[in-house]
């Protein structure tokens, strides 16, 4: 295990990368106050400095706070979409491949249809109708609505691959029933597939909630990091020069999704033995 | 399969994407609480003021789609616009044609998409099949990696910093916008070179975070074709290095490129909505940021539907004009 590991360094930096900002997060919470990541908090455009490590923005949010809630916020929407849309898609893969027939014909077809649909674009009509009440937690759910496709896609094709192996085949002659083959034959095999999808799932999350954000179309209740751009891109932070409003959040979002695209690399070389380097 | 086959099948596809996309903007409104589209509209009327011709939208819109007919014939009538290039009118700006607001900003972002893309395209491919290429020099093997990890990072981030590194600290290039606010737009040198300095940053921006994807897949192909016995072959022949690279070589491992160039194109373009956002250039983004501020629905619905037909076609010729590439199934029609 540790062997397999040391060859396969993106897993380790991705893993490094994320739970480093999640570790910052949280141990950040005990020194800023939820109501220090709102306006009138602190003196507004202050650069950082002893007081304010992160400086203030123009509204006068402390941006140490911001960023450390936002960041939670943040991955909350993506875990939120991310879990759903692959228990959506996994479940889907399933009946499909197991029902075969029309109905798998039906499913390949949908999903074909509405990959080939920008996901942000439905994304804007489905929030632009209820964006008056919208918080995290909807957002979520909202992203989720779409982020089924890949996963139901993916698994949906390792499903019939392993419906063929050998240890699937003896199960179905010994009398396993169809939900003992799933759980206790196929799941285990496919743990690491599950995981990289999940971590791909919740960085299209993360990528659909910040341009929704960015759109205008977040929720203006909580600092998000999206939300942290939005306001910044409008309340001409580039005019001001107040370089640390700019920078801050999108220092952490590119941690973020490098951190995820290497521990999904990390992931396929785990799942898809094939990929795996040489013994050096 | 037969090519007409595949052809007719691929058509299909096409027209079911156009016919979801266009019934998303008719059901979502409709299963929304509050019926968000006629709040706005009433609104728009008690603004009063210069926009008391609301009215006459609304009296139209009724007759179309008022809570006394029966959905289907709604629907209907919905898809009777959809299908006549109809997309109704702008809410606030009203009587402004929605198709008039998409067709003034669409040459700005086929512009800036179009020329970006094809250069992110070129520079990806060729750079991919570099740096797998032996006898390349290092620099193209080493500058893989970055690459890549830059792709995993939204376009519009690059946007924001190369904004504030060049338009804020340097002053090299202009914050935001088209084109200056004193310009006239003609025909003259220094208009089409004001038009360029401002779509430097935007273009750069999507080129940095794009370029990566076609060098990660060109890179695969071109070891797998670097395998094959007709390279063996080229060698054994005693073509320069440069011959092989490009008809050998090249030529075999760019063909995936092309369907991956289709498939590409959505994300490129959901990208590029946002980084006209972020540099205030003057396309459909833009629009649809704008529109989303003012809850002008039908301008909403209009832009989406707009782009996604667009890229389905865009798409839809990528997929036919690839066989047509591949000497394989052009000589035979067939495909194995």
């Amino acid at each position: 295990m540790v062997r397999a590991l040391r060859r396969n360094p993106s897993f380790i930096f991705g893993l490094v990368l994320i739970v480093g900002l999640i570790a910052f997060a949280v141990i950040g919470r005990v020194f800023a106050g939820w109501n220090d990541a709102f306006p009138l908090s602190a003196p507004p455009s202050m650069p950082p400095d002893g007081e304010w490590i992160f400086g203030t923005d123009a509204d006068g949010r402390d941006l140490f706070a911001v960023i450390v809630y936002g960041t939670l916020l943040t991955l909350k929407i993506g875990v939120i979409a991310g879990c759903l849309g692959l228990g959506i898609g996994t479940t889907l893969a399933f009946i499909a491949a197991y029902h075969g027939g029309w109905l798998d014909a039906v499913m390949r077809v949908a999903v074909d249809v509405l990959l080939t649909i920008p996901t942000l674009l439905v994304l804007v009509v489905i929030a632009s109708v209820i964006h008056r009440s919208v918080n995290t937690t909807t957002i979520g759910i909202i992203i989720a609505l779409l982020a089924w496709r890949e996963p139901a896609r993916q698994i949906r094709s390792q499903v019939l691959v392993m419906r063929e192996a050998q240890y699937v085949k003896l199960a179905i002659l010994n009398g396993a029933s169809a939900v003992r083959i799933i759980f206790l034959e196929m799941m285990p095999n496919l743990l690491p597939f599950l995981g990289a999808n999940l971590v791909v799932a919740i960085s299209q999350a993360v990528l659909a909630s910040i341009g929704l954000e960015a759109l205008g179309l977040g929720s203006p209740s909580e600092p998000t990091l999206g939300q942290t751009i939005y306001w910044m891109m409008n309340e001409s932070a580039f005019m001001l020069g107040l370089w640390w409003w700019i920078i801050e959040p999108i220092a952490i979002l590119i941690i973020l999704f490098v951190g995820l695209f290497l521990l999904t690399a990390g992931l396929d070389e785990i799942a898809n033995p094939r990929l795996r380097r040489a013994e050096a | 399969m037969h090519i007409a086959w595949i052809a007719a099948r691929r058509l299909l596809m096409f027209i079911a994407v156009v016919w979801v996309a266009s019934s998303l903007n008719f059901f979502v409104p409709r299963l929304a609480p509050g019926n968000p589209i006629e709040n706005k509209m009433m609104a728009q009327v008690e603004y009063g003021g210069s926009s008391v011709d609301v009215q006459s939208l609304v009296k139209a819109y009724n007759a179309k789609f008022g809570l006394d007919k029966p959905l289907l014939s709604q629907y209907l009538a919905y898809m009777h616009d959809i299908l006549h290039f109809d997309l109704g009118y702008s809410i606030t700006d009203y009587p402004t044609r929605v198709t008039t607001i998409i067709l003034h900003a669409l040459p700005w972002t086929i512009g800036l998409l179009f020329s970006t893309t094809l250069l992110a395209f070129f520079l990806g491919t060729l750079l991919g099949a570099l740096s797998v290429w032996r006898g390349a020099p290092r620099i193209f093997a080493g500058s893989v990696p970055l690459l890549m990890v830059m792709s995993a990072v939204p376009f519009y981030l690059f946007g924001l910093i190369l904004i504030y590194i060049f338009a804020t600290v340097l002053q090299w290039l202009p914050l935001g916008g088209g084109m200056g606010i004193r310009d006239d737009p003609s025909l003259s040198l220094g208009f089409a070179l004001e038009i360029l300095r401002h779509s430097i940053l935007p273009a750069a921006s999507i080129l940095l975070a794009s370029i990566g994807i076609w060098t990660l897949s060109m890179r695969g192909m071109m070891v797998t074709v670097q395998g094959e016995d007709y390279m063996t072959y080229a060698e054994a022949l005693g073509l320069t290095g440069r011959r092989r690279f490009v008809q050998y070589g090249l030529r075999n491992a760019i063909l995936p490129q092309i369907t991956l160039l289709a498939l590409s194109l959505g994300y490129v373009l959901s990208g590029s909505i946002l980084v006209e956002l972020v540099f205030g250039y003057p396309g459909i983004g833009q629009q649809l940021f704008r529109a989303i501020q003012n809850q002008d629905y039908f301008v909403i619905y209009g832009i989406v539907l707009a782009l996604i037909c667009a890229l389905a076609i865009a798409m839809l010729l990528a997929d036919l004009i690839n066989p047509l590439l591949d000497p394989r199934i052009r000589h035979g029609g067939r495909i194995a």
